[in-house]
């Protein structure tokens, strides 16, 4: 594991202007290992999980983890906290609601998350994520974060 | 896939459920997950800590998505405990409420109890903690169903 280059908050502030968001992704080991990176897609900011045999939950279907699903939820609301909103620390969540609503592809994911509230502490995120079809999302998610401590 | 029971012994249920459990799963293996225990309607997994699961380089504390899929994991296994047999799940939903930062270099254990299953759904409350269960981690509940072929 290499260590960052920068401390991750001046990180997340070179990264909001240059727009390489894999300097970001690249310097948390665990996005690194799930394949999670993010795409600026016509302007919007999408996050890709993309498909590896370890992240196959029931391999007779096959289909993806429900816990895999769940983290690409989780850091897509983390990427869009860090890179849409000014918050200098990393987003700590508090607590969320995972909706598995159809079942994962052997194929890659994608995500979108939309910050429903913010506050000066807290913030409230909404994440739908998808496969072949936008209209037809596989997980959705709704989840708390904290912005910042006393 | 045809349902098959599991033995009334813990010890037995423990190790017909820790093979499945991480070679039909292959992202259990990858985050090296490892069935403890298996009771009559109850499951502990313990996930070692690793460098591929820090979500915060700086503070080396464990990503919120990776402690999504041990609690997951643990419930499905407490579904299938409480069942008594091998059969299909999915999971509908899971709401986890993080309680306490999780502390760098410690493995995180979860217990799930599966409190409630009726033909189709199953529900599951979960504690995750680092040693002792009096401090915990996370709390979690869900709810699973059984698919039928």
């Amino acid at each position: 594991m290499s260590t960052p280059s920068l401390p991750l908050a001046e990180l997340v502030r070179v990264v909001r202007k240059s727009r390489e968001y894999h300097r970001l992704t690249d310097a948390i080991p665990y996005t690194r290992f799930m394949g999670i990176g993010v795409e600026n897609l016509a302007g919007e900011m999408l996050c890709r999980m993309r498909y590896t045999p370890h992240l196959i939950g029931n391999s007779i279907l096959p289909a993806l983890h429900g816990g895999a699903l769940g983290a690409l939820l989780e850091s897509t609301a983390i990427f869009e906290l860090l890179l849409q909103t000014d918050t200098d620390r990393v987003p700590k969540v508090i607590s969320s609601t995972v909706d598995f609503l159809r079942s994962g592809k052997a194929q890659d994911t994608f995500a979108r998350a939309f910050i429903t509230r913010q506050g000066r502490r807290v913030a409230n995120v909404r994440v739908e994520a998808w496969q072949d079809d936008r209209t037809r999302p596989i997980a959705s998610s709704h989840a708390l974060f904290l912005l910042s401590e006393p | 896939m045809s349902d098959f029971s599991l033995p009334a012994d813990q010890a037995g249920r423990r190790e017909q459920l820790s093979v499945l459990f991480t070679e039909a799963v292959p992202h259990n293996h990858a985050l090296g997950l490892r069935l403890e225990a298996v009771g009559a309607s109850d499951a502990t997994v313990v996930m070692p800590y690793a460098d591929v699961l820090v979500g915060n380089p700086e503070t080396g504390v464990v990503a919120g998505g990776a402690v999504t899929t041990l609690i997951d994991a643990t419930s499905g296994t407490a579904v299938l405990a409480a069942l008594g047999t091998f059969t299909a799940i999915v999971t509908l939903d899971l709401r986890i409420d993080y309680l306490r930062p999780a502390r760098p270099g410690l493995a995180l254990t979860a217990h799930a109890e599966c409190y409630k299953v009726t033909r189709l759904i199953a529900f599951v409350r979960a504690l995750v903690h680092q040693g002792d269960p009096a401090m915990p981690v996370a709390s979690a509940q869900g709810t699973f169903m059984r698919v039928e072929d």
